[in-house]
């Protein structure tokens, strides 16, 4: 069995040799290292007087950006959002507003 | 102790398939290649084995479902002829990026249009460059024997890629041949478990399979793939030579017939070099020195090799089962003749397209083809390339 791909070790850098056969990745979650964020062009804001903590925004994530804790969506998750705006969209109260840019 | 028997290439692959006893068989019918799914299920229902076979709606379905049973560490194979195979065209690259040790039994038949059932090498030599091997059978025993052997290919880890073991379509997977089998004991022996070091249902240690690569990190994928691909010349000879052990067989990267003081030589693959065999026997006893280089490993192509082997002979003639569509030849005669010119061959080689659409090529066939090097060789003609065999004028 193969060892945890460490995933920080495979960059543009690396030669053939180091990329594991058929760019096989060993252990899960992998993707929490990869920063989606950048592909970002507009970002969503969250005015928190207008939110009501309905939770409609964060099922409708479709990259799990939207963190919840005991019952209450916290801010964005900024590494991962890729800016597609559903939760904008989504959101009753006109809470969430897209900004241009990262 | 072998076993005698008498069988079609298609019950013999069959036969091969329930010896070894794989986990998973997803399957589309096409013909020529259809008994071979057909009587694989009649095993499973009548219990002689536990592979489970999935049936789907189309071939793009079977090499996908396989590809998805190999990568969750199964022990899988599917079986297919011509446009199954080129609707699998899309899943063929994945499995092979993806460095899956699949097998698929492939009945070589012409591919449509103009719709045609019978065999040429179309349908093969169009997947030829999709990283998968490929390993072609004269005969049904060594249909047979080939995939006996193919999971000790694939499965080895200095290779772990796809193989397609090819037979030529109703000319072997019809025709009923004397066959000596090895004993299901032997061949379980020989080919072993399958376990797999990393899989997609181990819960120890979960794994991503075919993530995206981009232009950073493609290319070293691809040399990764090549050197598989390089690899697996010395470990289809040394499987090779682990099965002679068991079965008295001999087998190479391609079969040499009277080739060694040849002075005239035919290059070509499959089930016609029987053909020219016997065109060879008889202008052996006339004193003409013809010699054949059968192809049985295309994929890796034994470039050296074959050019050693080609050295010093007047002619060669290089024939495909397969109208390239290039306008000058087909693939074996561009790749022979890529090997000789890297080798320094100076060596007159001709390229002819032979049974195309199952047109036959007869014994005769062969002994004008001869006569035509000979010709060619004391300068009473000019090579033509190209020329179709049996071509009505």
């Amino acid at each position: 069995m193969a060892e945890r791909t460490d995933i920080s070790k495979i960059n543009e850098h690396s030669p053939y040799c180091d990329i594991t056969p058929g760019n096989q990745i060993y252990g899960g979650g992998g993707s929490k290292e990869f920063n989606t964020g950048e592909w970002r062009t507009q970002t969503p804001v969250l005015d928190w007087s207008k939110c009501v903590q309905c939770l409609m925004c964060a099922p409708v994530c479709p990259d799990s950006s939207i963190p919840v804790k005991d019952g209450k969506r916290l801010d964005f998750d900024y590494d991962h959002c890729k800016g597609c705006g559903i939760c904008a969209k989504v959101c009753s109260f006109k809470a969430i507003s897209m900004k241009e840019g990262i | 102790m072998s076993i005698r028997e008498r069988m079609s290439g298609n019950e013999a692959v069959s036969y091969a398939i329930k010896q070894v006893n794989p986990d998973v068989m997803p399957a589309f019918p096409i013909t020529p290649s259809t008994e071979i799914p057909q009587m694989v299920s009649t095993y499973i229902s009548n219990g002689e084995i536990d592979t489970e076979f999935i049936p789907v709606e189309s071939e793009h379905s079977s090499m996908s479902a396989t590809i998805g049973a190999s990568a969750a560490g199964a022990r899988a194979l599917t079986a297919t002829s011509s446009c199954g195979l080129a609707f699998m065209w899309e899943t063929l690259y994945i499995a092979a990026s993806d460095r899956l040790p699949i097998v698929l039994c492939l009945v070589n038949r012409a591919l449509t249009g103009p719709i045609n059932i019978n065999c040429d090498h179309s349908d093969s030599m169009g997947a030829r460059d999709s990283g998968w091997m490929q390993i072609y059978a004269e005969t049904n025993q060594e249909a047979y024997d080939n995939f006996i052997m193919s999971y000790r290919i694939t499965e080895h880890k200095d290779v772990m890629l796809p193989l397609m073991t090819c037979m030529d379509g109703f000319i072997t997977s019809h025709a009923v041949e004397n066959i000596e089998l090895l004993e299901t004991e032997e061949v379980r022996k020989f080919v072993g478990e399958y376990n797999p070091e990393n899989y997609l249902l181990n819960a120890e240690m979960p794994m991503a399979v075919g993530p995206y690569a981009n232009s950073p990190f493609y290319m070293e994928t691809k040399m990764n793939q090549r050197i598989a691909m390089q690899n697996a010349k010395k470990v289809i000879l040394d499987v090779a030579a682990e099965f002679e052990k068991i079965s008295g067989r001999k087998y190479g990267l391609f079969e040499e017939y009277y080739l060694d003081d040849a002075e005239y030589a035919v290059v070509m693959i499959g089930s016609a070099a029987g053909t020219t065999k016997d065109a060879i026997d008889n202008l052996r006893s006339q004193g003409i020195k013809a010699g054949l280089l059968k192809i049985r490993v295309f994929r890796p192509f034994p470039d050296t090799e074959i050019a050693a082997a080609l050295k010093g002979k007047k002619v060669v003639a290089i024939l495909d089962r397969c109208e390239g569509n290039s306008a000058t030849g087909g693939p074996l005669g561009a790749e022979v003749k890529a090997a000789l010119y890297d080798s320094g061959a100076n060596t007159v080689a001709v390229n002819y397209i032979y049974g195309i659409g199952g047109r036959d090529y007869t014994v005769e066939d062969a002994e004008n083809l001869f006569n035509e090097l000979i010709d060619i060789g004391n300068g009473k003609k000019q090579p033509e390339q190209f020329k179709y065999i049996g071509l009505r004028k």
